[in-house]
């Protein structure tokens, strides 16, 4: 197909028209400060504010309790460290799960080298968290649980209202990256029961840069960005207007079209499914069948390689994404397919393509027709039969 | 990141397959750090006489597999016992650093095979 056919929304979304309209003019006349005194900069103010509002309507919550930062890896950081740095006296422990993306793990790991003790919650074949693992974990040590909203490689959504009520009871933290739902599907914070609550404007139409961390009232943090005293000085920096105004366009869209589109995605995506398994030998479909992202397609192709599928479906101009070791910066394959028991030989053939507001039911079909047969050539090459290992 | 060559022998490679009752194989890589390659030759005074290979990774494990069996074909065996890891990628217009270790499983491998088809006949060592 001539038409470039991008199935990687889960990585990044192209920006709405009415996104960047919005933004035009905090990148051109409207450059003011928003923490400046003069009219130039009170008029940013206000436009930052009103975007405050519409995106803690859209969760339910205060606009107070709504802090902006550079993206979603900050507003995870930030509520990780913040927290548990302002709870040293309570305790040391934190409780997350293996397949949290890296923007949760890393600070996990970088605390657990400073003496911070992490458990990591047993998730199963589908990658669930059970709330009875976490009341199980939780110590009169235990500061924050953060288990992610829905996960990006396999697409499925936890618990989170049932984890929830284990952490109020408990009285500890609950955190989660609802990165990947926030727009997609229902994100209330009450209906949720989270203390905090990562999201990320690039994941739904909006432009890169810009996220923000939902703090619920009364949940003690210290800053990680220490600086102007931005955020009624919780996180300082000069704002980005125009991303954060952007940010909101993006949200009042996602509210007119969110249910729809879910609805649509939901078709795409089983039929997509569908469409490998029946044409497609030996596939693994990676996830949880029902509880899964509307967008995700996620599924391992026994004995052909990621990077050369990737490679393969980019030469017919199709993008999407790979758990293989040889896609990754290291040389491990995807830690999400792992912990969910994957074999590590069979998760280097793993494919994730995820859709959006462009995917049409024709591109799908474009990909279920030259899928197979690009399995079939790299299977046929490959060295994998029950002659492996006996020398003639 | 790759090469115009690499994406040439990505798409079409060279010699894909298995040499009938071949002379020697070799095997290397392994299933969990995600590339295998068996190549197996065919000898014939000395030389190599037919070289096919089947691999198992990505694409740069797919074009050094194509480029050492375009490079070891009709060599004597003594020359295609020393192609290193920087003949393969210089024949290839060069390799992402972080992908180097696949041409190395591709010299190792024609090696293995000549290793192999030594040890079977030892008399025509040398």
């Amino acid at each position: 197909m001539e038409k470039s056919i991008y199935m990687d929304y889960a990585a990044t979304t192209p920006m709405r028209r009415e996104v960047l309209d919005a933004m035009m003019p905090y990148l051109t006349d409207e450059f003011g400060n928003p923490s400046s005194l003069y009219t130039l900069g009170r008029r940013n103010r206000g436009v930052i504010e009103e975007a405050r509002e519409r995106i803690a309507a859209f969760l339910g919550a205060d606009p107070r309790e709504i802090i902006f930062t550079s993206g979603g890896t900050e507003a995870d950081n930030f509520a990780v460290k913040g927290t548990v740095y302002a709870n040293e006296k309570k305790g040391n422990h934190i409780i997350t799960t293996p397949i949290e993306h890296h923007a949760v793990l890393a600070p996990c790991h970088y605390l657990e080298k400073r003496g911070f003790d992490v458990t990591y919650l047993p998730v199963d074949e589908y990658g669930l968290v059970e709330a009875a693992d976490v009341a199980k974990a939780i110590t009169d040590k235990t500061v924050l649980v953060s288990v992610m909203h829905a996960n990006n490689e396999i697409g499925t959504i936890e618990p989170i209202g049932e984890i929830s009520k284990v952490t109020r009871d408990k009285k500890v933290l609950f955190h989660t990256d609802a990165v990947q739902t926030f727009g997609h599907i229902p994100t209330k914070v009450d209906v949720l029961g989270v203390d905090l609550l990562s999201i990320s404007a690039h994941k739904l139409y909006g432009p890169k840069g810009v996220g923000a961390l939902y703090v619920r009232k009364g949940t003690k943090m210290v800053p990680i960005m220490h600086g102007g005293g931005q955020e009624h000085n919780r996180r300082g920096g000069t704002h980005n207007v125009a991303g954060i105004v952007g940010f909101a366009k993006a949200v009042e869209l996602a509210e007119e079209e969110m249910d729809a589109e879910a609805k649509r995605l939901i078709e795409l995506r089983d039929y997509l499914i569908a469409g490998i398994v029946e044409r497609v030998e030996d596939v693994r479909v990676n996830g949880h069948p029902e509880k899964r992202l509307p967008n995700n397609v996620s599924v391992c192709l026994n004995g052909a390689e990621g990077e050369a599928i990737l490679l393969s479906l980019d030469m017919e101009n199709i993008s999407c994404s790979s758990g293989s070791a040889c896609t990754s910066g290291t040389l491990d394959p995807s830690h999400v397919l792992l912990a969910i028991g994957v074999p590590p030989e069979v998760a280097h053939s793993s494919l994730r393509l995820t859709f959006g507001g462009t995917t049409t039911k024709a591109e799908i079909d474009y990909v279920l027709e030259v899928l197979p047969p690009i399995i079939t050539k790299l299977r046929a090459m490959s060295p994998l039969d029950a002659s492996w290992g006996k020398k003639c | 990141m790759y090469t115009e060559k690499v994406m040439e022998h990505f798409r079409n490679p060279r010699n894909v397959g298995e040499v009938e009752n071949p002379d020697g194989v070799g095997e290397v890589g392994n299933p969990t750090c995600g590339d295998m390659m068996r190549i197996t030759i065919k000898v014939k005074d000395d030389k190599i006489d037919d070289i096919k290979f089947k691999t198992l990774g990505c694409g740069a494990a797919i074009a050094t597999s194509s480029m050492v069996t375009e490079l070891a074909q009709g060599m004597s065996l003594g020359d295609a016992e020393k192609i290193s890891r920087q003949d393969i990628a210089d024949a290839l217009d060069g390799l992402p650093p972080q992908k180097m270790h696949c041409s190395v499983l591709a010299a190792d491998g024609l090696r293995e095979a000549i290793t192999d088809y030594r040890s079977k006949h030892p008399a025509e060592e040398g």
